[in-house]
């Protein structure tokens, strides 16, 4: 492996403006993490108009602190208050805020901390080997290979994400129909634009993303009433014992490891990595019942996880140009609007983007490290802030940020279309992910389906023949075809069905 | 029957619950502390933190006096709130604490106290810390 463009990268990271942005972002990926209910995919889809002034790797560096930063931040709330700022730390709740409750909340945060520094550095490490080798092997791709892992990575997204299969599976289909909007790339044929020439090229990304991320959160936030106001709190004694550090260490290298992969899996991500380690945590723990009565570890494993999972996620997104879920979606989203060309080429031709967001990474961590802890007491204060003040100047900086895109009154429309869409998804249970990341890849997989088709001669038996794409299609059916075998054996007998999955998927 | 304190964890509120506390002693009757923040954000200064809580409860069970503490958020103006939840128990008094406020200030922010005296349909008890 050559390193020459590797420290080209840190050179990059070190010039003022990329580490300034590099802070902005982080602090206010801490900001969103702590606020409850705008989420890192939410601020990062409103942030999406200022980034195109700025340049590309400033901006991705901004816009990958904000989601790493997120992390951080939600573990705060969860364990001061009993209210997690992110989904990914919703497990946190269980044993941070019990640790709270013992006097003891220094402790849980300053492990957080920790693993959350360890977990997020352990991923670098291995992003910085595998992404490389992960592009080089992606350079071989052609459109079957993309097509099946297009349509493997919406499929996975569906199925894999926490919540109901069948209504991510629904958001994802009303994704890809989105995608067909507008002119046909092939034949020109207009589909879906009932003669409106602002629906002529198409659906923009940036408008679909800040409408179900951005306002759809925001309208759904607004309803929601906190029945407790708490007193502010106070913490004292931040730094956790030696003995908390010893019994935790387990937990955080396990919690690196899994993250890093669960959050590579397409529909993976921080969330699902942190609730994967909390449960692995218990199951390995020779004393069970002390989780969610203040187990250092069942802290520890969660926000090591999912700091893991956040970074290892742009390995799909930088190498492939294939997002791993929504938050990445919109970060392509950033990177498009960029002009920059995302996919296996852009690790040779951008050298300094990659590894200029990569390095960032380092730095953003040590960063939050050091801010995290002595200005946890800022960060509760925000929480001070009503959303009946906070929603309004959202709102508004979404609808003059969509409009500076395109300067285009049809986008701040399609903005509000799709925030009540959003709002309306969020209440009736679906997860507006696997929509976005649908419309994103289902341009990608209808371009490469047809052009694979035109190479094959329209003989699509043709994509097995392909060792890539067939291996790819192999995975695609045995996902489709294992949940429902393996519920058929849960029903005959229960023991040995969990572990075959595990290994399948 | 019972005394009405409206407190916030500050100087003001600890003199008014003082008042209460002795008032209730002297009336023989049972001590509500209405401690209500505005609801919407999570975290409010104007909430007693538990440690308070527990203080406060402590010292009413150690004159021999019956207290009850309620602490939920309300939405509006908190002098309606303090005047409803007296309406709800029929208080036979109201506590309250009075803050230095700048003649400017009060234009601008308005006053509960001067609310809750001027509206209220039973005695108020005003005290200065």
């Amino acid at each position: 492996m050559d390193f020459a463009p590797v420290l080209d990268g840190f050179s990059v990271v070190l010039e003022p403006t990329n580490l300034l942005y590099c802070l902005i972002g982080v602090v206010i990926g801490m900001l969103v993490g702590v606020l409850p209910g705008l989420g890192p995919a939410a601020t990062i889809a409103i942030l999406l108009p200022i980034t195109i002034g700025i340049e590309p790797v400033t901006s991705i560096i901004m816009l990958a602190g904000i989601f790493y930063g997120a992390q951080y931040g939600g573990t705060i709330t969860s364990v001061l208050l009993k209210l997690p700022g992110e989904a990914s730390s919703v497990v946190t709740v269980f044993d941070g805020h019990a640790l709270a409750r013992q006097g003891k909340a220094g402790t849980a945060l300053g492990i957080a901390a920790i693993g959350s520094f360890v977990g997020g550095t352990v991923s670098i490490i291995a992003l910085t080997f595998l992404a490389p080798l992960v592009a080089g092997f992606a350079l071989d791709f052609g459109p079957p290979e993309y097509t099946a892992l297009a349509l493997l990575g919406i499929l996975l997204v569906s199925t894999v994400s926490s919540g109901n299969k069948l209504k991510a599976l629904i958001a994802a289909v009303i994704g890809l129909l989105l995608a067909t909007v507008g002119r046909d790339a092939f034949t020109g044929g207009e589909r879906f634009t009932f003669g409106d020439l602002n629906l002529a090229d198409g659906l923009d990304f940036v408008p679909i993303a800040m409408g179900l991320f951005g306002l759809g959160e925001i309208l759904y936030n607004l309803e929601e009433r906190h029945t407790t106001v708490s007193a502010p709190a106070k913490v004292a004694n931040v730094w956790p014992s030696r003995k908390d550090l010893r019994q935790s260490s387990g937990a955080i290298g396990r919690g690196s490891v899994l993250g890093f992969f669960l959050g590579i899996l397409p529909g993976g991500g921080a969330t699902l990595a942190s609730l994967a380690a909390y449960a692995m945590e218990k199951k390995r723990s020779k004393t069970p019942e002390r989780f969610g009565k203040g187990a250092v570890e069942g802290v520890a494993a969660p926000e090591t996880a999912n700091n893991a999972a956040a970074t290892s996620s742009f390995i799909p997104l930088l190498t492939l140009g294939i997002p791993a879920n929504g938050t990445m979606a919109v970060i392509l989203g950033a990177l498009l609007l960029q002009g920059v060309p995302v996919g296996p080429q852009l690790v040779n031709q951008e050298p300094e983007l990659f590894w200029g967001v990569i390095n960032s990474m380092y730095i953003g961590n040590i960063l939050l490290l050091i801010m995290s802890i002595p200005l946890v007491g800022l960060f509760v204060k925000i929480l001070r802030v009503r959303p009946a003040i906070l929603a309004p100047i959202t709102v508004l900086i979404t609808l003059i940020g969509v409009y500076t895109v395109n300067n285009s009154v049809f986008d701040i429309v399609l903005v509000i279309v799709f925030g009540v869409l959003g709002y309306l998804m969020k209440k009736l249970g679906f997860d507006p992910g696997p929509l976005v990341l649908a419309f994103v890849l289902g341009t990608l997989l209808e371009d490469s389906l047809r052009r694979s088709l035109l190479i094959f001669d329209g003989d699509p038996t043709s994509f097995f023949t392909r060792p890539i794409s067939g291996t790819l299609l192999v995975i695609f059916l045995l996902v489709v075809v294992v949940p429902p075998v393996r519920a058929a054996l849960v029903r005959r007998r229960t023991s040995s069905a969990d572990h075959r999955t595990k290994e399948l998927v | 029957m019972t005394v009405l304190v409206g407190f916030l964890p500050t100087p003001e509120g600890e003199a008014a619950f003082a008042a209460g506390l002795e008032e209730s002693r002297r009336r023989s009757e049972q001590l509500l502390v209405l401690n209500s923040p505005r609801g919407g954000a999570p975290v409010s200064t104007d909430a007693a933190p538990d440690q308070v809580v527990q203080d406060l409860t402590a010292r009413a069970q150690a004159c021999g006096v019956e207290i009850e503490f309620r602490q939920a958020p309300h939405s509006g103006e908190v002098a309606d709130e303090v005047l409803r939840v007296a309406q709800e128990t029929d208080a036979s008094v109201i506590v309250i604490g009075l803050r230095k406020r700048s003649p400017v200030g009060k234009l601008l922010m308005g006053s509960s106290a001067q609310r809750i005296l001027l509206d209220a349909d039973r005695p108020v008890l005003a005290v200065k810390p």
